[in-house]
């Protein structure tokens, strides 16, 4: 972490969007989504396939490139330097910089399938970070403790399960100290078994007061853990609030619906 | 149930008898007659010139063009494996002047004969007499005498790994697009930087597939190497060209150098199994070992034949 980091009041947040819009093509997925997750806040993101959900969350750590709209996490525009009223685009090695804050697990896991858990952990804190290697090592197994995969940390990917990669995945994120966590569907490829193991390490995760986006098909987990949950639907926010009332009493009947498919 | 199990036999009272292959047996009859047929005229026939064949075998010129053939073989490689790498990923560069030029250079090195390609770096100071490094179109620091730079072997070591390139950039760019694109994305959320992903986690992923294709490519360069005595380098076949002019020995100058390409192709063919096992880390994939599918059948017949025959119609 760069010590030159200016000192930034508690209140600013994490992830700041206003008006996101994002096209692919002639497609608009995002049309204007406003957005603020503050620090240590657990923000759960639902709502059908092909909202635009996975999208938002993708924009934030600059997998997709925004086309409008402005979006800031911890105080930064994403993909943008600012010089007067000038905004540059980032070069890759910024744009890298940024992501190493910011953590993010997949739907599929995408662990590195040539190389043990272990290396998995210690990869990019070692080479991105330039954290000797011992101390690397050690703090990637207090993390292996935590997800309780201590046992694992010699397996290859293709040897564990479903959960436990998603696990491996969680902490591979974890391994670098970001500052906000971002999930996409870290569940959704699971097997029905599998799925509460995951959800375990999140909730631990976000007690420990981890600030995180979650696009989840979750319910429960988003009414137990979330601080605020999101309805989005065909690009825009339908719905927001506290997730207890909007699950319990959806305003919008496009929330009522969906909901009444997935409960 | 109880009904079900009087009507069926016990099981132990069944037999399987496996499927038989007759025609196995015929195709086996005839390669045994080919192969004595083979045998026999390597034993009669008196033009194979066996005690030839056993002095030239590690005649002097000939040990000297296998170490040419070594040497050749493994620069030309090298160049072809480090360019086609650099080039496949200048090809899926989103920068249009690299993908473009690497496209150009592949167009342009697979279309025309390797030969001709050796050809022209043997007659480099045709066109250039001098080379020289300096100021393009202004003062020169150092020139060279372009006949004592570019020497036959470096004419043939360029000729040939520069031709590679071209194959091997296609054959990189295929290992490198079967990596699956959540790598990259995992990556990148880590914080790695382009470069930094592909050394360490794209191109280790991507060698399983280069690899295969790369053990056949330098096998075939092994033997490539011998269109160099055309351009008078004395490798493995240039030495026995030279030694035959002389005396006219062609048939076990021949043997001896194919004896020499088979046992180097072997040893290759060896390596290449070592190097898939290295790079299969991780994956449930395991590597085909010569020989090993047709023992393991060999001893599978051995067992059905083991089994004592059962009464038919049990």
């Amino acid at each position: 972490m760069s010590l030159c980091r200016r000192v930034v009041p508690v209140s600013e947040p994490m992830v700041l969007a206003e008006e996101v819009r994002k096209s692919f093509g002639p497609v608009e997925v995002l049309k204007g989504i406003s957005l603020q997750v503050d620090p240590g806040q657990v923000l759960c993101v639902i709502g059908p396939s092909g909202s635009g959900k996975s999208t938002f969350v993708r924009c934030i750590n600059h997998l997709e490139k925004i086309d409008g709209g402005r979006l800031l996490v911890d105080g930064h525009l994403v993909g943008y330097r600012r010089v007067g009223t000038k905004l540059h685009e980032l070069r890759e090695n910024e744009i890298a910089k940024r992501r190493e804050d910011v953590g993010m697990v997949f739907q599929h896991f995408n662990l590195f399938p040539h190389m043990s858990v272990l290396e998995n952990l210690i990869e990019a804190p070692t080479r991105v970070r330039k954290r000797p290697k011992a101390e690397a090592i050690t703090s990637a197994r207090t993390l292996l403790a935590q997800v309780g995969l201590s046992e694992k940390e010699k397996a290859y990917p293709a040897q564990l399960s479903g959960g436990q990669q998603q696990r491996v995945a969680i902490a591979r994120a974890l391994a670098m100290q970001p500052k906000l966590m971002l999930f996409d569907e870290p569940t959704s490829a699971l097997d029905p078994e599998l799925v509460g193991e995951v959800l375990d390490v999140m909730k631990q995760l976000a007690q420990g007061g981890m600030t995180m986006v979650v696009v989840t098909h979750e319910m429960g987990f988003a009414r137990e853990v979330a601080d605020e949950l999101v309805f989005m639907d065909a690009g825009v926010v339908v719905e927001k609030g506290n997730p207890r009332e909007v699950l319990a009493n959806p305003q919008h009947e496009r929330t009522r619906a969906f909901l009444s498919k997935v409960l | 149930m109880t009904g079900l199990a009087t009507e069926a036999p016990p099981a132990e009272e069944l037999t399987v008898v496996p499927v038989r292959h007759p025609l196995r047996w015929v195709a086996v009859a005839v390669l045994a007659v080919l192969a004595a047929m083979l045998i026999h005229s390597l034993v009669v026939n008196k033009h194979w010139q066996w005690d030839y064949v056993r002095g030239y075998f590690t005649y002097n010129t000939i040990v000297h063009g296998i170490w040419v053939t070594i040497q050749l073989t493994v620069l030309a490689m090298a160049i072809g494996i480090v360019f086609g790498i650099i080039l496949a990923i200048m090809r899926m560069s989103p920068n249009p002047v690299l993908s473009t030029t690497a496209f150009a250079y592949t167009w342009f090195f697979r279309g025309t004969p390797v030969l001709v390609q050796l050809l022209f770096w043997y007659s480099f100071s045709y066109l250039f007499s001098n080379l020289s490094i300096g100021v393009p179109f202004g003062p020169k620091f150092h020139t060279w005498d372009t006949n004592s730079l570019i020497t036959p072997f470096i004419a043939g070591v360029l000729g040939l790994g520069l031709n590679e390139a071209a194959y091997m950039s296609e054959i990189a760019r295929a290992g490198l697009l079967s990596v699956n694109p959540g790598q990259h994305e995992a990556a990148a959320a880590l914080g790695m930087s382009r470069g930094l992903a592909m050394r360490r986690v794209i191109l280790p992923q991507a060698m399983r597939v280069i690899i295969p294709p790369t053990g056949n490519e330098t096998i075939s360069m092994l033997k490539t190497t011998s269109l160099v005595a055309t351009i008078s380098v004395l490798d493995l076949t240039g030495a026995a060209q030279l030694i035959y002019g002389s005396n006219n020995l062609q048939i076990p100058l021949l043997v001896v150098i194919s004896i020499w390409y088979l046992i180097m192709t072997s040893v290759l063919s060896v390596g290449q199994y070592f190097l898939e096992k290295r790079f299969a880390r991780g994956t449930r994939v395991t590597v085909a070992r010569p020989g090993r599918r047709m023992l393991a059948r060999m001893r599978a017949t051995r067992r059905d034949e083991s089994v004592p025959p059962g009464g038919p119609g049990v």
